[in-house]
């Protein structure tokens, strides 16, 4: 009976606990350095919850984290680790800012389209190391870094040369291709929020629905706890691969629409990665892989971005405290075993 | 333009791009080759790179002049191996997700670094070092014709130790008992355990030596090409690095040929603006060249690569 409570509490417990101390270590580092925590996080949490400005903000920078944790944990859940993120989401960011600008159709046709496209871009970055891997055995982990490059290179070069405006960036979208939306903008003090947050939560619950309701999504968790057994199963481990590469990779490229289409209506030359990628590992780990773990963690950490720059401006703390946290909270999550040995101790001396 | 130019532009750059991806894709095989994965090699080049301009920097200031840069290196390894103690804790002792604990050292480094430049600048990135490793002519084998101009002129010092090292390395993991331990520990655990090797000491050992050398990587690129650090001094040399130790299938001299083969198509994308025939080329296919090609290498051309066999495992001691 203990027992079955405590593996429902687990899943929620241990990322709290994680939360925790990476928050306590923060406030150390904080500390060493000559800053006040207290000062430090209050003015964090005033630059999360402290205006309806800020609170917007927030919302708009969840959006691409949630898709980009999606993506992650999907891929996951099937056995794989999509370290391509980024690089999806750069491709779907430039198919969707592509179709907003060279269409000029109703919204209704218009918007699906730009999203549709900037899925289908980041899908097709995500077929080419699920193919490799179901074909080759080729470590996804490397050839999904390879792609994050390729994909950072070429589209700096489609941009230069097919689609710059003076500036160093694209023209702006058609407004029937935006997502930006008045109503919420000045619900939130004008802020960037925009309705892609609305299609991020509708996004938890599509991955949520494929992979407990679906025979499919049964069959992508089945190979990715065990490929020999699904395999004797009679299930045809290679397709699913395939498949849960080029979900995964539509997640991200949704997210990439997401910035395009809504936050910024046009993408910019890249000196670099946007991070967002490598923001959703993070996300997906914390959230456990489930869709609802998922919106939690990128309430998280977008709120702790949004928050960080407000920490920046008033207590001086720099920005980069926020990674550091992060950083510890996955090195918490990941270290559970830590947790789960202090318990089990714990347990012990209770009888 | 005649060919022997040619290749005297390239070569020089090639071997001076390759370096701190030597260094840290040796690296990172002895902590592959123990049995953990390391993605946490770009991480640790960035520690190794920030602790290199700020000790130099620092030491500069002290009045150390030309040295300063080589006592950095001191203080870049033993940080580096200071670091990889977070990935060896998470990943061995608390039998953490090796993938996992390697993007959250990545994420830490990263952040804990400039986070520290803020506080110690009071800006987002360091100033530049006046003393940078400076170039050499190697004496008597600069003289050599024809290939002392393309090997030994106008070269970095760090370089010629970059890729010496990689053939001591080479001997320590295939000569010694020593390196028959580290691989026995990353193919067979519980046999390795069983003839009495310490599997939990040899693995650490393999993390921080990954440390150290990812570290002295990151410190080279800084002094020698960048100058300075700043949040994007290290940008994926870290992940190339670790394509080269695969591309090299875990060897040593495969590593090695590896990362001189991503050094040379860097340094082609760099001067192929100054060679007649890559002139036309957009500049596009230059700059993702090395990730086409390690794909492809990957996807068959250097054959199947064999990981060590318990590599991303957790070793518990009486488990099969």
């Amino acid at each position: 009976m203990k027992k079955g409570l405590s593996s429902k509490i687990s899943p929620i417990l241990f990322p709290l606990i994680a939360v925790f101390f990476g928050i306590l270590i923060g406030a150390i580092i904080m500390l060493l350095s000559g800053h006040n925590p207290f000062t430090g996080y209050s003015a964090l949490i005033r630059g999360i919850f402290g205006d309806t400005y800020y609170i917007g903000e927030t919302l708009r920078t969840m959006t691409p984290l949630i898709l980009a944790g999606l993506a992650v944990a999907f891929a996951f859940r099937t056995g794989l680790f999509n370290i391509g993120v980024e690089g999806q989401l750069i491709v779907g960011w430039l198919a969707s800012v592509y179709v907003g600008i060279a269409f000029d159709l109703p919204a209704i046709i218009h918007l699906p389209l730009a999203i549709g496209a900037g899925a289908i871009a980041g899908a097709l970055w995500g077929l080419i190391p699920g193919l490799l891997k179901a074909r080759f055995h080729v470590h996804e982990v490397i050839v999904t870094i390879m792609m994050n490059y390729i994909a950072l290179h070429v589209v700096n070069y489609i941009i230069r040369n097919f689609l710059l405006v003076p500036g160093e960036r694209t023209s702006t979208i058609n407004p029937s291709a935006s997502l930006a939306s008045p109503f919420l903008q000045t619900l939130t003090d004008f802020s960037r929020l925009h309705y892609g947050f609305i299609i991020a939560v509708a996004a938890c619950f599509v991955l949520w629905f494929v992979l407990w309701k679906t025979t499919k999504g049964f069959e992508l968790r089945s190979v990715g706890f065990n490929q020999h057994a699904s395999e004797y199963a009679g299930m045809n481990v290679k397709t699913n691969i395939v498949l849960s590469m080029v979900i995964s990779g539509g997640f991200a490229g949704v997210g990439g629409a997401m910035e395009g289409l809504g936050t910024y209506q046009y993408m910019t030359v890249m000196s670099g990665f946007t991070g967002v990628g490598f923001d959703g590992i993070a996300v997906a780990l914390l959230g456990a892989n489930t869709a609802i773990g998922v919106l939690l963690a990128a309430g998280l950490f977008g709120g702790l971005k949004i928050g960080a720059l407000n920490m920046q401006s008033q207590a001086g703390v720099p920005t980069e405290l926020v990674d550091i946290v992060i950083a510890l909270i996955i090195f918490f999550v990941a270290s559970n075993y830590l947790v789960r040995w202090i318990i089990s101790r714990l347990k012990k001396e209770d009888i | 333009m005649d060919f022997l130019q040619i290749l005297a532009l390239i070569i020089p750059a090639a071997i001076f791009s390759a370096a701190p991806l030597i260094f840290t894709a040796i690296g990172g095989l002895f902590s592959e080759r123990s049995g953990v994965v390391n993605i946490g090699l770009e991480g640790l080049m960035v520690i190794g790179a920030f602790v290199g301009i700020v000790a130099t920097l620092t030491l500069e200031g002290m009045g150390l002049g030309a040295a300063s840069p080589w006592i950095a290196f001191l203080f870049a390894i033993v940080a580096g191996v200071l670091f990889s103690l977070f990935h060896a804790f998470a990943s061995i002792t608390l039998k953490a997700d090796q993938i996992v604990s390697g993007v959250a050292l990545n994420f830490l480094a990263l952040g804990l670094a400039v986070f520290l430049v803020k506080n110690i600048y009071q800006k987002g990135q360091t100033d530049f070092v006046q003393n940078l490793i400076y170039r050499i002519n190697v004496p008597i084998l600069s003289d050599i014709p024809i290939i002392g101009r393309l090997f030994f002129s106008n070269a970095y010092v760090t370089s010629y130790i970059a890729i010496l090292m990689a053939f001591i390395v080479w001997y320590i993991v295939f000569y010694t008992p020593f390196g028959l331990r580290l691989r026995s520990v990353g193919e067979h655990p519980m046999a390795a355990d069983t003839m009495g090797i310490n599997v939990i000491k040899m693995r650490y050992i393999g993390v921080m030596l990954s440390g150290a050398f990812a570290a002295m990587g990151g410190a080279v690129f800084a002094l020698t090409i960048s100058g300075n650090f700043a949040g994007g001094t290290i940008a994926g040399q870290g992940f190339m690095a670790l394509a080269a130790l695969i591309f090299g299938k875990w060897h040593p001299l495969g590593a090695l040929g590896a990362a001189l083969f991503f050094g040379l198509a860097q340094s082609i994308s760099i001067v192929g603006q100054q060679i007649p025939l890559l002139q036309d080329i957009p500049q596009v296919f230059l700059l993702i060249a090395p990730y086409v090609l390690t794909i492809l290498a990957l996807a068959g051309l250097v054959g199947r690569a064999d990981s060590p066999k318990a590599i991303g495992k957790p070793y518990e001691k009486g488990s099969r």
